[in-house]
């Protein structure tokens, strides 16, 4: 039963037709006169002092445009949580890749030959290169310790409680790096003169970007401008990467008298240079009751933050609020530490933390079951949380989800019980390809974590046109995930007029206002309901003044325009009262709400080649009403792909801190052939603060393959697999040596 | 570059076009810079994305890989060359099922599937799937994509 107009009808992609026929325009897509290519001469050393920059003799160097820290004409830094990161090194380098100096000139080509004739020579200083490196302090690379950020969670006594326990249990988990590998690679496009500064082009964020060209440039929030352009897929990539890419593109801009510069990166440069997910180390100890109750957990949670803080203290914060999974604990500690190594700094990428911490518990929880000679089923029946439980935080949940249910439905379709019993037998035989069947259980928080989203304030707006369209004003921006689809339904539901009516405009801040960043499965949830509270204000102005009789939405639009000039309402994000959190104690509720789930994964293994053919993936989901069934479901079979690929092919090799496999022929993404038709089912709870009952889902998908996966890699081997990704490599290791 | 240019011609989605090029240009360089058909995207510039598919004299080809005078006197077909009047049966199948996300993958996708169809290369999911192993896709996870290539060959919606 659906009683809406729009909302839960998979409502055509609104940019679709743009999309299929060549006709969106990407940032290299657009034509500007004047235009001057830029790029950037890197350290090739993680860590040291720059003694000079030569620049090739006879090379006519006056033709380019050369830009120095010296020449930046505010503060050199990149602006984000902290002022830290510069925009160009100023005499001591800290990662491989860090920029040091740009270049432009009118021919692309030209600027490439360029770049390597300018040599910077580099005194290099020992580098910090791991997590166990960094841990020792060997050397002090950041502050006095190099962490970033510590975050404790703790609840009752876990020493004593373990005590208590029939089996204790110790593990170490290890997560790799994960490179983005949208297919549109980083672009941007520079204007800057003193009058003003305007930067477009490939980005989630356009009011980071905004605030970074402010601290760069010092001048007043009014002479800088961000835009996007359409964007080739993101995923946490394009958040506060975009900042840099940004300051580069202006400050050459700034020099060359206002030239318009962009900045294309090709894929090596993009790979090497830019964010990662964070790779991670997690020991768990816990304790269980001989019939599978969890009585005590103990979380010890690192994560590499690279080269400078950037965005690592709230990546760390998610991964720290999602470590005990979704199971009661009465009590638990959860200890967290980002710290500092000499790579490029680690950043957002879909999961933001949780993908690492629910790894190790949803591969301990596997564990633990096996070693009580309990099938994982009945360990997590014992132990998943109901509504009313208690979380890490002290959270209630609030939820009405039957989590076990879901689980349930989840086993049911992948026939779990009876691959279960089957596989082994099927395994003993001679054939060399081993089957095995695994799940996880798991959530994901929506919105940002604890008091951020009041922090934020975030505001969308709405506004009538003298020809009776609506514009949906945000910040929020279209990546792929379809945000001008759903807020254009939600804006028409709410206004009750037709899709038509609805023009969701350019995510610019000259124009729209701040409806936050386009991050943490918010955009539906939380900003989708500032649009549907505007639209609602919108529709009760026209009703008000009369002019909507006959329901003619587009017709009272333009008689109220025509008679008041302007019509425009607002909405300003109010936290639902029930939320309360305290930042110093972590305490209370950590998210307004969760999405919930259960994937399940029936795994080939062939012991010939060590290669994992992933034959059937199921996924089952809690995410709210469904807004648009194509487009959510397009989101989790993505996010499926991409957590199948860090779960077993997407390695990030490492070189003196440098990814050194930057190229799509050597950092495999999955193809159509790699990946099975990946099965999507929602369960559609309505929530009551999200705009037509929706939550996030964005993110979700990201966290519950890996661990699926390599439990049924368990199951398959009679192995207890503990890191991402299991390459053949890596398992062949595992097999062989066990 | 130092090699003179050369007057390449060649007929693109059924006009002729011409333009002085260096021949050892790129292809893909020719067709979104001299012939301001940007549709054609560069993902990886290295053979290995698919982003920049075209249909070559009948083959499919990655424009990144092909020097500018292999296409002379050629007739090449690119995304913008795929509608009519209307979205062609596959774009409309994309656009039905969702195969398009963040759009950049996709010119490449709608050439290869064309191909594809009209090879009559996709009889069952599996060849659709091997069909297009050589298009990446970072946003789709490919259910939506091979389900539209499907339907396309069907002459479903
Ligand atoms: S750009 Fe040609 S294959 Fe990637
Ligand atoms: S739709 Fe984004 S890469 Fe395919």
């Amino acid at each position: 039963m659906n009683d809406y107009a729009h909302i839960g009808r998979s409502v055509l992609r609104r940019e679709g037709r743009a999309k299929l026929t060549g006709a969106a325009l990407f940032t290299d897509d657009l034509k500007i006169e004047g235009l001057l290519h830029g790029t950037t001469v890197r350290s090739r050393v993680p860590r040291g002092r720059i003694m000079g920059i030569h620049f090739e003799e006879g090379f006519p160097w006056e033709e380019f445009i050369i830009v120095t820290a010296q020449d930046i004409p505010g503060k050199n830094v990149v602006a984000h949580l902290i002022q830290e990161q510069p925009c160009l090194a100023d005499g001591v380098i800290n990662h491989a890749e860090e920029p040091i100096l740009l270049l432009a000139h009118p021919d692309p080509e030209r600027v490439q030959d360029a770049r390597e004739r300018v040599r910077v020579d580099v005194e290099p200083l020992p580098p910090v290169l791991s997590i166990e490196d960094s841990l020792r302090c060997d050397p002090v690379i950041w502050g006095e310790d190099n962490i970033f950020k510590t975050i404790l969670i703790t609840k009752g006594d876990p020493e004593r409680a373990r005590a208590k326990g029939h089996l204790q249990l110790e593990a170490t988990y290890y997560t790799g790096a994960q490179e983005h590998v949208y297919i549109e690679p980083n672009a941007i496009i520079g204007e800057a003169t003193p009058d003003g500064v305007l930067v477009r082009g490939s980005m989630q964020c356009p009011y980071y970007v905004h605030h970074a060209l402010h601290e760069l440039f010092q001048l007043p929030l009014d002479k800088v401008r961000a835009a996007q352009v359409e964007t080739g897929g993101a995923f946490g990539g394009k958040e506060d990467y975009p900042s840099m890419l940004a300051c580069h593109a202006a400050l050459l801009s700034w020099k060359a008298g206002g030239r318009p510069v962009k900045i294309v990166y090709d894929r090596e440069e993009d790979m090497a240079c830019t964010t990662k997910r964070h790779p991670s180390r997690t020991r768990i100890r816990s304790a269980f009751a001989a019939d599978g109750t969890l009585l005590s957990l103990d979380v010890e949670f690192l994560l590499d933050g690279g080269a400078y803080m950037t965005l690592s203290p709230v990546v760390l914060s998610r991964g720290a609020l999602h470590a005990s999974g979704p199971y009661r604990c009465p009590d638990l500690r959860i200890h967290a530490r980002a710290l500092a190594t000499n790579t490029p700094p680690h950043g957002a990428f879909r999961g933001f933390g949780a993908p690492q911490s629910l790894f190790a518990i949803e591969r301990h929880m596997d564990e633990a079951a096996h070693r009580l000679g309990l099938d994982p089923a009945e360990l997590r029946r014992k132990n998943l949380l109901r509504t009313g439980d208690a979380m890490a935080t002290g959270q209630i949940m609030r939820d009405e989800v039957d989590l076990i249910a879901l689980m349930d439905r989840a086993l049911a379709e992948i026939r779990y019980a009876e691959k279960r019993a089957s596989y082994p037998v099927l395994n003993a035989g001679d054939e060399p390809v081993k089957r095995g069947v695994g799940f996880s259980v798991f959530m994901h928080g929506g919105g940002f974590t604890g008091s951020g989203e009041t922090m934020l304030h975030s505001v969308a707006a709405l506004e009538g046109t003298a020809d009776g369209q609506v514009r949906v004003l945000a910040a929020s921006t279209e990546m792929g995930q379809g945000a001008n689809t759903v807020f254009t339904q939600v804006a028409a539901e709410a206004l009750q007029a037709p899709l038509d009516l609805i023009v969701v405009a350019t995510p610019d801040t000259g124009v729209v206002p701040n409806s936050g960043p386009t991050v943490a499965s918010r955009t539906t949830q939380v900003v989708g309901k500032l649009i549907q509270d505007a639209a609602l204000a919108m529709r009760k102005t026209l009703l008000d003044a009369g002019y909507l009789q006959d329901g003619d939405v587009a017709a009272a639009i333009r008689a109220y325009v025509a008679q008041h000039g302007t019509l425009r309402t607002e909405s300003q994000y109010q936290k639902p009262d029930f939320v309360q959190w305290d930042d110093t104690t972590y305490r209370g509720d950590a998210y307004a709400t969760y999405a919930w789930a259960c994937y399940a994964a029936d795994l080939r293994i062939d012991l010939v080649t060590y290669e994992t053919q992933v034959a059937d993936f199921v996924t089952v989901q809690e995410v709210g009403r469904v807004l648009n069934p194509t487009l959510a479901a397009g989101q989790i079979e993505g996010g499926v792909a991409q957590g199948i690929g860090w779960g077993l092919n997407e390695e990030v090799i490492w070189r003196q801190g440098s990814m050194a496999n930057h190229q799509m022929s050597n950092y495999l993404i999955a193809t159509a052939v790699d990946l099975p038709r990946i099965r999507v089912f929602f369960e559609e709870r309505p929530y009551a603060y999200g705009p037509g009952g929706a939550k996030g889902i964005g993110e979700l998908p990201m966290d519950g393959p890996a661990p699926a996966l390599l439990n049924a890699v368990q199951h398959a081997l009679q192995i207890t697999p503990r890191q991402v990704p299991m390459t053949p490599e890596v398992l062949m290791d595992l097999v062989e040596g066990a | 570059m130092t090699t003179q240019k050369i007057l390449l011609k060649l007929t693109v989605n059924g006009e002729a076009r011409q333009a002085l090029v260096h021949p050892m240009s790129r292809l893909l360089d020719v067709i979104r810079e001299d012939f301001c058909l940007t549709g054609t995207k560069e993902g990886c510039g290295e053979g290995e994305c698919g982003a920049c598919s075209v249909i070559l004299d009948g083959s499919l080809v990655n424009a990144c890989l092909v020097p500018a005078i292999q296409a002379q006197g050629s007739t090449m077909r690119t995304v913008e060359g795929l509608a009519g009047v209307d979205l062609s049966p596959l774009q409309q199948a994309f656009l039905h099922h969702g195969g398009a996300q963040c759009g950049f993958c996709t010119p490449g996708m709608l050439v290869a599937g064309t191909y594809l169809l009209e090879t009559d290369a996709v009889q069952d999911e599996d060849r659709a799937r091997e069909g297009l192993s050589g298009n990446l896709c970072r946003c789709t996870g490919y259910v939506k994509i091979v389900d539209a290539l499907l339907a396309a060959r069907e002459g479903r919606p």
